[in-house]
C-alpha cells in the first residue's frame, strides 16, 4: 500500500541545509495500524506530511497504492488527498465559522459530491460519532472530544484508504484521548490503514506496529503485525 | 466544487465577519452611489439640453453667408462675400426634396402702440416660418405668401408682446409702429417659452424684405430650410450647394445641418457625463483598495484554514476561487447597495428640485454594477493567489 524507498527530506533554514529525514525505508500494508514514535524534531511529522502528499521528498521514491506518488503534479496530489487520504490533527483544525455538520461536509463539497448523497453521508457520520444533537453547533460550542470526533468524521467522509493522525490526543485529557483512539481503531477494523504519530508511548503502544524514529532515521520497529 | 456550495462557503465568511464586510462593502457602495448620482445628473442635463435644441425639429439646415474655414475671422467691410438674398431663398424653394424655406433677419427695434413703448426682438421672416421652426399661430394668421419684393407692412406678435401691449384686448387689425413705420397686426403666436434663457415669446415677426430695410442690411442673416424626412441629408446638402454656387459663382456660404449640430452637441455632453462619471469612479477605486486590504488580512488570518482545505483535497484553483468569490461577493453586494442609494438620492433630488434634470438609464446601472464586480475581482486576485500558493505544510503549522 505504502512504500518508501530511501526517502530524504531536507529544508533550507537560513543558509543551512537541515535534514529532517535521512533515508527512510518503510512498507505499510493495507489495513495496517502503525504508530510512529519519537522525540520532537525527529522528523515524524515530516514523514506523515510526505505520506499524506502535502510535501514531496528531496530524494528517494514514494509509491502509494502501487503508483509512484513522487511524480504527481500538485493537481493530481490534491485529487489523491481528496480520495484516498484522511487527516486528523492535534489542533483539530475545524473551520470556526462553520457548523459541525458543515465541517464534516467540507471534503465532500470540495470533491463535488452531489448534495443528496452528501446529506445522507453527513447524517450517517453525525450519528456514528454521536454528534447528531451537535450538528448545528459551531466548534467553539463543542468540547475537545466532540471537536476531535467532528474532525475524525470529516477525515472519514470520503471513505479514505489511509488515515493519518498527527498527535490526535495531544490536546485532550486522558479519558477523552482514549475514546478518540478507540474511534480511530474501529476504523482499522474496517480495513482503513491507520498511521498515528505520537510521542506518547501509551498511545503509540496500542498500534500493531510501532516504528521509532530519532534524528530523521528509523531506529527500530516492534509489534505484532510483522 | 458546485456553485451553490461556493456561494454557501463565501457567504459564511461574509456573515462571520459582519461588521468588517459591511464596512468594506460600504466603500464600494459609496463609489457606486457617486458614479450613479453624477452620471444621472450628467445624463439628465444631456437630455434637457438636447430637447431644448431639437424642439424646432431635426431635419433642418441653416444657410449663413460667408464660408467658415479653419482660419480667419469676419471678413468685415473689406470682404468680398456676397450676401445671401431673398431671391436665393426663393430659388431654394424650388429645389426637389426641400419642403419649406424661411429667409431670416433678426434685430432689435422699438415698438409703439397707444403710447406704450417696448424694445423687443424683431424677426424678419417668410410665410413658411411656422412650418420650418415648428411654431404655431394662436389667433389670426401668419405672414401671407406675398411677393417678397413688395411685402406689405404686416406683423405677427409673440404672446409676450401681445400681453404687454394689448393686455386683454384683441390686437388683430390694430396698427402699431415698428421703428417708425406702421404695421397692421394679423396674428399672435402660441407661447414657445424660453430656450437657454432667451425668451422666444418676446418677439414680433415682419416680412423679411421689410426687416432688411428696417435694419438697413444688404442681405439675409440666415436661411432656414426644412427637407423631407425620408431624404438623405447629404443629397439635400449637395443640391443646395450646387444651386447657390451657380447663383453666387463660388462657395461663399455655410450650411449648418441641425442633425450634425445636435450630433456634435450630443458628443460634447457625452464627454461631460463620462467625465463626472470618472470622478465618481475615483471613489470606486478607493473602495477597491478597501477590498484589497481586507482580503489580504483575511488570507493572513485564515492561513491555517487554507492549509486545512488543501489537506482535505482542495486544489490551488479551488482556494483561489473561494477567495476571489469572497472579494466579488463583497463588491457585488456593496455595488447593489450603492445602486439603490444612488438611484434613491437621484430621485430625491428630482423630487426636491423638479427643475433639476435627473435621469438614470438602465445601462448605467448595469455598467456600474459590472464595474463594481470587476473591481472586486481585480482587488481579490492578488490576495487570492497568495492564498492558493501557500505551502500547505507551512499553512497548517500556523495557529
Amino acid at each position: 500500500m505504502i512504500r518508501l524507498d530511501k526517502v530524504t527530506r531536507s529544508f533550507t533554514v537560513g543558509d543551512q541545509q537541515v535534514a529532517a529525514l535521512r533515508g527512510i525505508d518503510l512498507n505499510i500494508a493495507a489495513g495496517d495500524y502503525v504508530s510512529i514514535m519519537g522525540p520532537s524534531g525527529s522528523g515524524k511529522s515530516t514523514l506523515l506530511n510526505l505520506i499524506g502528499l502535502l510535501d514531496r521528498p528531496s530524494s528517494g521514491t514514494y509509491s502509494l497504492d502501487g503508483g509512484n506518488a513522487t511524480d504527481l503534479s500538485d493537481e493530481q496530489q490534491a485529487k489523491v488527498r481528496s480520495e484516498k487520504i484522511g487527516f486528523v490533527f492535534q489542533a483539530f483544525h475545524l473551520v470556526p465559522r462553520l457548523t459541525a455538520a458543515m465541517n464534516i461536509e467540507l471534503p465532500l463539497i470540495l470533491a463535488g459530491v452531489p448534495p443528496a448523497e452528501r446529506k445522507a453521508r453527513v447524517v450517517q457520520l453525525l450519528e456514528n460519532y454521536g454528534l447528531t444533537d451537535r450538528a448545528d453547533h459551531r466548534p467553539d460550542q463543542l468540547s475537545g472530544g466532540q471537536r476531535q470526533r467532528v474532525a475524525i468524521a470529516r477525515a472519514t467522509s470520503m471513505h479514505p484508504a489511509v488515515l493519518l493522525a498527527d498527535e490526535p490526543t495531544g490536546n485532550l485529557d486522558q479519558t477523552t484521548g482514549k475514546e478518540v483512539m478507540n474511534l480511530l481503531e474501529q476504523l482499522v477494523a474496517q480495513h482503513v490503514t491507520l498511521i498515528v504519530v505520537t510521542h506518547d508511548p501509551v498511545i503509540g503502544g496500542r498500534a500493531m506496529r510501532q516504528v521509532r524514529m530519532v534524528d530523521g532515521q528509523i531506529t527500530g520497529e516492534t509489534g505484532r503485525g510483522t | 466544487m458546485l456553485f451553490p456550495d461556493l456561494i454557501r462557503l463565501t457567504t459564511s465568511s461574509f456573515v462571520a465577519y459582519r461588521l468588517r464586510s459591511f464596512l468594506t462593502g460600504l466603500g464600494i457602495a459609496i463609489g457606486i452611489t457617486a458614479v450613479i448620482l453624477l452620471t444621472s445628473i450628467g445624463e439628465g442635463l444631456h437630455q434637457f439640453v438636447l430637447s431644448e435644441f431639437s424642439q424646432f425639429g431635426t431635419n433642418l439646415i441653416a444657410i449663413q453667408p460667408g464660408k467658415t474655414q479653419t482660419q480667419g475671422g469676419n471678413v468685415g467691410i473689406f470682404g468680398s462675400v456676397k450676401t445671401i438674398s431673398i431671391e436665393d431663398a426663393q430659388a431654394l424653394r424650388r429645389l426637389p426634396n426641400v419642403e419649406y424655406v424661411n429667409p431670416s433677419v433678426t434685430g432689435n427695434a422699438e415698438i409703439r402702440f397707444n403710447g406704450k413703448t417696448r424694445r423687443t426682438t424683431v424677426f424678419g421672416a417668410g410665410h413658411d416660418l411656422p412650418r420650418v421652426l415648428a411654431s404655431n399661430v394662436q389667433t389670426g394668421s401668419f405672414l401671407p405668401d406675398d411677393d417678397p419684393t413688395q411685402a406689405r407692412a404686416l406683423v405677427v406678435l409673440g404672446p409676450k408682446v401681445r400681453q404687454e401691449l394689448f393686455a386683454g384686448e384683441n390686437p388683430l387689425g390694430s396698427y402699431l409702429r415698428i421703428g417708425g413705420q406702421r404695421y397692421r397686426v394679423i396674428g399672435v403666436m402660441e407661447p414657445k417659452g424660453q430656450m437657454l434663457g432667451f425668451d422666444l415669446d418676446d418677439t414680433v415677426f415682419i416680412p423679411a424684405a421689410r426687416a432688411l430695410e428696417l435694419f438697413n442690411r444688404p442681405g439675409l442673416m440666415e436661411i432656414q430650410l426644412s427637407y423631407k424626412a425620408n431624404v438623405e441629408l447629404q443629397s439635400v446638402v449637395n443640391s443646395i450647394t450646387a444651386l447657390l454656387k451657380e447663383r453666387h459663382g463660388r462657395e461663399d456660404f455655410t450650411l449648418i445641418p441641425q442633425e450634425k449640430a445636435l450630433e456634435v452637441l450630443g458628443s460634447v455632453l457625452d464627454v461631460i457625463t463620462f467625465a463626472v462619471g470618472a470622478l465618481g469612479g475615483i471613489s470606486l477605486l478607493v473602495g477597491g483598495v478597501g477590498i484589497l486590504t481586507i482580503m489580504t488580512m483575511a488570507v493572513t488570518e485564515r492561513t491555517a484554514e487554507i492549509g486545512l482545505l488543501r489537506a482535505l483535497g482542495a486544489r490551488e484553483g479551488q482556494v483561489l476561487t473561494l477567495f476571489l468569490g469572497e472579494a466579488m461577493l463583497l463588491s457585488a453586494l456593496g455595488g447593489l447597495a450603492g445602486l439603490a442609494l444612488g438611484v434613491g438620492i437621484a430621485q430625491a433630488v428630482h423630487w426636491l428640485f423638479p427643475a433639476m434634470p435627473v435621469h438614470t438609464p438602465w445601462l448605467f446601472a448595469v455598467v456600474a454594477e459590472l464595474s463594481a464586480v470587476s473591481i472586486g475581482l481585480a482587488a481579490g486576485v492578488m490576495p487570492a493567489r497568495r492564498a492558493a500558493r501557500l505551502d500547505p505544510v507551512e499553512a497548517l503549522r500556523t495557529e
